[in-house]
């Protein structure tokens, strides 16, 4: 029974840095894992939401490819009402639109062509018209725009896309498909799979999702005729999960031949002398792209925030002036910005990064179909092993060119 | 055998002889174990043998007794319980023959030994007779075997849990040990021996305590024991006062007045290792009120346990100006000795802990000592006033702190540079950083560094970072919360401007020769980790920078060849900071993509080092880099995949790693970091994850913290490979239900409640990941068999009303997952469960957002599943 040891901490900080590590992991480990969760129950949550849409676009009759089921009256029990109700309450307006503008995989503009093209990479003509979820449940079948808000609202052939007359449709059955709609001949066309029948591919690869699609890139998708009128080409890497939001794993790249509308036009249809470009406005009065994390462009002056009565978050459309967009280092350093006023109330985003950087070449050295074409061919891309992250890190880099 | 000569052997200083020795003993242990343990005993107990090889029979016979690793320990009871109790009962009357031998030694490690053998025998209602006969030995003996008795005793309170002795035997022990502490007894030896005892006795007393004249009786003589002409006696006397202030704090109201003049006579004019105690006394008062202030925010309901009887606040006037004269009392150097504990230093750290008790209240008390102090000559002045400025700014309100700070700032950054003591300087250092980490960040309303003097702040502690290591240390410190202070500020750091300069700096102090002193390497790797954690996205391209510099150290880490085993230390250590460091770094760079990507670039040379680092050691896994690669996983996502060969045999090793759990912690982790990563890639490595996993959840040798998290990473697998978790659905879900029974037996301290709570939490993540692993398969019916355990889980804990807000996010979420992959087929079951009704109801009426939207979302699922 020898004394006892009573030093206590002298001069020092009650917990350490390897604790702290530690501690930071087991936080990241935590966060990473409600987010997995997240992920894989949000997909059916999002069904659930879906069930019951928000009249807020005039419910129009489509004569759409897709098989016309008759209607029949509304026929399901007491406490899925109940829900309707529940859910229609949750889910609204602005709301509802903000949620559903999450939700689409959003490809980037093509400002350099990736490594391995022709190795990773599918491709396919992008039909002309509005992007959009066509999501079928519980008995109809709704389509929802890039801003989330409802396109149309109808019966369809998919599973659970119209009311059966024997009520058969299973409720846990239900289809999200991702889809442009051509105006010219009312057709969905699907250009990528979310959910068919109750099942995720979330998760699946685009080789996986794309099985019914397999064209590698070669001049048919360019050149080739299309029963839609084209507007581009859409690049999709095959080891790409379905991910919401902007991604560089699916790229857009367009030009005269294959697009009528290369070159942004304005709210008339022509187009402006000086790009526009659409930028958010932060609480310190930078200007920002809506990109994660956002590409600031400028600040803007105090004196326009007053006089127009701008907030931050308000998104607002600049001309980039004479001076042009100057980069140091791959790194955008400077733009030349016009005030010219606030963008259409429409608008759920700020443009991208890549948007504005692709509208800016087009302009001024676009990235042409002879380059894309160059790189299937190039022998040494044949054995080139880089993986397509690394060809992603050199796209920066050779923005300096423009 | 002639176990003299072999006992003697056992101690020679030939090496050959001691090891033969060693392994006849071994080998009669092994052979006939009641033989060799009466041997022992006997050995002890006879008087005609020489000394020392009585003390080694006793530890020889205490080692079969206990060991430190449970399961050794475990193993040794039993062994010891089967044993014939003829043997038994001899072994033991020598024991306690021995206890009257006049060779002081001889008695000591007997008492030792019959505690060890009362620790086994007494819970299992064996041995009935021993206190008695100790008892009656109190009484009878010479004054040696009652001492020897007395230790005895004091031993066996510290062995024994007092709910094994019943109150009668307690109340008996207590009056031996009362009565041969008092004054009335002569013998010195007796009478420390009864004070020491009391130490250990002291958990017994808790009827004693409650009953006034009992306790009045046993607070007098303790009190008394203080006065003790001999300085021994005191000190112990002085260790049970601090032991019944935090064992009895609720009781002490009526002596608190008498024991102040105690301990401020024994601080000023006794003896260092009583005033040290005394001191302790009042530092241990403050951990008590602190706890109870804490715990229920000074806000007294009638609810709390132990009311604040403000034992602090009322002392203060008096406590305050002593604490602050023994800070004076300085020792030359104490700043460069690891190891010092003086009166200075106590009396320091306990104004500290009496800032923290009384707040506001201090500060009038100590401004005039540091006004008084901190000009003059004497070093020591100067020292003790700084020291008592730093120790009173956590606990009083920023608004008391802040004018002080501000006026106190320019002088403090001159003294850091300027003083010409190194002690002035040290403390002046630490100051720093104490107003950095108490009143500088985003929840401070008036900045300490602004814009006015920030250059002249990070100039100083860089300059100050060149000074001796001790110093440097505290510099490095103190920037480590400036840096803190900008954890959360924005796009744009006011470090920024010096975030090369201060990075710059504190790689420059990594390379001193000295850097090995007062911890200073780490203390400058720490700060940098923390400047980077808290850089924003102007500096990301530094800190990018930053990732080749660190690698390039670690890479020399790895140079040097045929290491002696200090050197080899050293170098673990090294790439323990630096594999600290590039975590953070990846952490950093991974959260934001545009710097990921750039940073990807570097990971097959790190994951390269980091394999290096690994194959420096044969056996086991260093701890940071594993961390590391924990981080990296994440960053790099699928990619992963092509390290997994190569990195697999590191990861079964620190699965296999029971002795530093924390490593096996860790390592289990990293698994649910790849599996997220890796998603189905993992599947070539599941079935050796998954054996390791079940082999260290049925392993006893494992630290019970480690379980939940592995529950939490089988949730992580089969999110990860879906439905190809069919192979382990059995061994899963039966280990997670045995686990679940355990973790619903009610009962136990707060920190069995903890453990309970974080086992249940592993649980439900593990049956959430699998629920949603299956989701969408066709073989969801697999887990139907499953559903009504997991529902009665989550109604039991529902019932048992003890779950915190943790624990029910998750188990109403699982509630969701099985309902969304059960689909109908589990309808009937999920409507009859509780959890699906009040649980659920209670959940979506909470206040907690997180709880509330898992409750939605069972909420959701469950209506999909029942509207079918």
């Amino acid at each position: 029974m020898a004394p006892h040891d009573l030093r206590r901490p002298f001069k020092r900080a009650a917990i350490t840095d390897q604790q702290k590590r530690r501690e930071l992991s087991l936080l990241r480990q935590a966060q990473n894992r409600r987010e997995a969760q997240q992920q894989a129950r949000c997909l059916a949550s999002s069904i659930l939401s879906l069930q019951s849409p928000v009249p807020e676009s005039e419910p129009e009759q489509s004569d759409i490819e897709l098989e016309n089921a008759s209607e029949t009256e509304q026929e399901s029990g007491a406490l899925s009402k109940d829900l309707d109700v529940r859910r229609a309450s949750k889910l609204r307006g602005p709301e509802a639109r903000n949620w559903f503008a999450r939700q689409l995989m959003l490809p980037e503009w093509m400002i350099d062509v990736p490594d391995r093209l022709s190795q990773d990479w599918y491709v396919f003509a992008r039909p002309a018209g509005k992007r959009c979820f066509v999501v079928s449940s519980n008995g109809t079948t709704v389509s929802r725009q890039r801003n989330g808000s409802i396109l149309h609202h109808f019966p369809s052939a998919l599973p659970a896309g119209a009311k059966t007359r024997d009520g058969s449709g299973s409720a846990q059955s239900y289809c999200i498909l991702d889809c442009i709609f051509h105006e010219l001949d009312q057709t969905y066309y699907v250009i990528d799979i979310v959910c068919w029948n109750g099942y995720s591919l979330y998760d699946c690869t685009a080789e996986f999702r794309f099985y019914w699609l397999n064209s590698k890139l070669e001049e048919s998708a360019y050149t080739g005729v299309m029963p839609y009128v084209k507007d581009g080409l859409l690049f999709y890497n095959k080891h790409a999960h379905y991910q919401t939001g902007n991604t560089p794993l699916v790229l857009v790249w367009k030009d005269e031949d294959c697009s009528q509308y290369v070159i942004d036009t304005d709210s008339k249809g022509e187009i402006p002398s000086q790009q526009q470009v659409v930028l958010e406005l932060q609480d310190d009065r930078k200007l920002v792209t809506s990109d994660e994390p956002p590409v600031l462009f400028g600040c803007l002056d105090g004196d326009i925030i007053e006089k127009s009565g701008l907030h931050s978050g308000n998104l607002l459309r600049f001309a980039i002036s004479d001076g042009g967009l100057s980069f140091v280092d791959g790194k955008l350093e400077k733009a030349d910005l016009n005030y010219l006023g606030k963008a259409n109330r429409a608008r759920a985003f700020a443009d991208t990064y890549s948007k504005v950087l692709f509208q800016f070449m087009v302009r001024h050295s676009p990235l042409k179909i002879d380059d894309l074409l160059a790189s299937i061919n190039s022998p040494d891309d044949q054995e080139n092993n880089s993986s397509d992250i690394e060809m992603l890190l050199n796209a920066p880099s050779r923005v300096t060119t423009v | 055998m002639e176990v003299t000569q072999v006992l003697l052997n056992a101690q020679s200083i030939d090496g050959t002889v001691r090891k033969n020795a060693e392994e006849s003993l071994k080998q009669f242990q092994e052979q006939n174990l009641p033989g060799f343990l009466l041997s022992l005993s006997g050995e002890l107990a006879n008087e005609e043998k020489p000394v020392e090889t009585r003390k080694l029979a006793g530890l020889i016979l205490k080692n079969a007794l206990d060991a430190k690793e449970q399961p050794r320990k475990f193993e040794l009871v039993q062994r010891w319980l089967s044993l014939d109790s003829n043997a038994k009962s001899q072994i033991k009357a020598c024991l306690l023959k021995t206890l009257s031998s006049p060779v002081s030694d001889a008695r000591s490690t007997a008492s030792q030994v019959i505690a060890k053998v009362a620790g086994i025998e007494l819970p299992q209602k064996q041995w009935p007779e021993l206190i008695g006969s100790l008892l009656s030995n109190v009484h009878q003996l010479p004054a040696h075997a009652k001492q020897a008795t007395l230790e005895t005793l004091g031993y066996l309170c510290e062995e024994v849990s007092p709910d094994v002795i019943d109150q009668d035997q307690v109340n008996k022990i207590l009056t031996a040990v009362v009565q041969g502490m008092s004054a009335s007894e002569r013998n010195t030896d007796v009478r420390l021996a009864a004070t020491r005892a009391l130490y250990n006795a002291l958990g017994f007393a808790q009827a004693n305590f409650s009953n006034d004249m009992e306790r009045d009786y046993i607070m007098r003589v303790v009190c008394e024991a203080t006065l003790s002409p001999e300085v021994r006696i005191r000190q112990a006397a002085f260790e049970c006062l601090v032991s019944i202030s935090s064992t009895y704090y609720e009781k002490l109201a009526p002596y608190i007045q008498d024991i102040f003049n105690i301990t401020a006579k024994a601080v000023r004019e006794d003896e260092e290792p009583v005033a040290l105690q005394a001191i302790e006394f009042w530092s241990s008062i403050c951990d008590e009120e602190i706890d109870i202030l804490e715990e229920y925010g000074g806000d007294f309901t009638g609810d709390s346990d132990i009311p604040c009887f403000y034992f602090i606040k009322q002392a203060l006037p008096a406590l305050v100006p002593m604490l602050l004269e023994m800070l004076l009392k300085q020792e030359e150097d104490q700043d460069l000795d690891e190891g010092a504990w003086n009166i200075a230093m106590a009396g320091g750290t306990c104004l500290g802990l009496v800032a923290r008790t009384v707040g506001d209240d201090i500060v009038p008390l100590v401004v005039p000592f540091i006004e008084e102090n901190i000009t003059k000559p004497d070093w020591r002045q100067r020292e003790a006033a700084t020291y008592a400025f730093g120790s009173i700014l956590e606990g009083p309100s920023p608004e008391k702190l802040i004018p002080l700070v501000n006026a106190a700032l320019t002088f403090m950054l001159s003294a850091l540079n300027k003083d010409p003591n190194s002690h002035v300087k040290d403390t002046t250092a630490w100051t720093l950083g104490r107003i950095f980490e108490f009143l500088h960040g985003s929840a401070v309303d008036s900045p300490i560094f602004t814009q006015a003097n920030c250059q002249q702040i990070v100039t100083v502690l860089l300059q100050s970072m060149k000074d001796t290591p001790n110093v440097a240390e505290k510099a490095c410190g103190a920037l480590y919360f400036l840096a803190q202070g900008y954890e959360e500020v924005g796009p744009s750091s006011p470090l920024t401007p010096f975030f090369q300069e201060i990075v710059q700096s504190l790689l420059t102090v990594t390379h001193r020769e000295d850097a090995g002193e007062s911890r200073l390497r780490t203390a400058a790797y720490e700060t940098l980790n923390e400047v980077v954690r808290c850089s924003t996205d102007e500096t990301a391209p530094l800190v990018l920078q930053l990732v080749p510099v660190i690698m390039m150290e670690l890479h020399n880490t790895l140079e040097g060849q045929k290491l002696s085993s200090d050197e080899r230390e050293k170098q673990s250590e090294l790439q323990g900071l630096l594999c600290g460091c590039l975590q953070v770094i990846i952490q950093k760079l991974g959260s934001s993509e545009p710097t990921k990507y750039v940073f990807m670039r570097y990971a097959d040379q790190i994951m390269g080092l980091f394999l290096r680092v690994f194959a420096c050691r044969s056996a086991t896994v260093h701890e940071e880099a594993m961390l590391a690669i924990g981080a990296l996983a994440y960053a790099t996502g699928p990619d992963f995949a092509k390290y997994m060969p190569e990195f697999y045999r590191y990861l079964e090793m620190g699965l296999q790693n029971f002795e530093e759990y924390q490593v096996c912690a860790v390592t289990v982790g990293v698994v649910g970091d790849i599996s997220r990563a890796l998603e189905e890639k993992i599947v070539p490595y599941c079935d050796g994850i998954m054996t390791q996993l079940l082999k260290n959840l049925s392993s006893n040798q494992l630290h019970r913290s480690v379980k939940p998290p592995i529950f939490s990473c089988f949730g992580d697998i089969a999110l990860a490979v879906g439905e190809y978790f069919e192979k382990y659905l059995m061994w899963a879900m039966s280990a997670l239900q045995r686990a679940a029974e355990l973790s619903t037996h009610a009962a136990g301290d707060d920190e069995l409640t903890e453990y309970r709570n974080s086992l249940r939490n592993g649980i439900l993540e593990a049956y959430s990941g699998i629920f949603q692993g299956f989701k969408n398969s066709p073989k969801t019916h697999l887990l139907i068999p499953y559903a009504p355990h997991v529902l009665q889980f989550l109604d039991g804990i529902y019932v048992e009303k003890d779950m915190d807000d943790v624990v029910m996010k998750t188990a109403i979420g699982v509630l969701g997952d099985l309902a969304d992959t059960l689909g109908s087929p589990a309808a009937t079951l999920i409507q009859q469960s509780l959890s699906s009704k009040d649980f659920l109801n209670e959940c979506l009426s909470s206040e907690d957002h997180m709880i509330k939207e898992s409750a939605e979302w069972a909420k959701l699922a469950i209506s999909r599943a029942i509207s079918v």
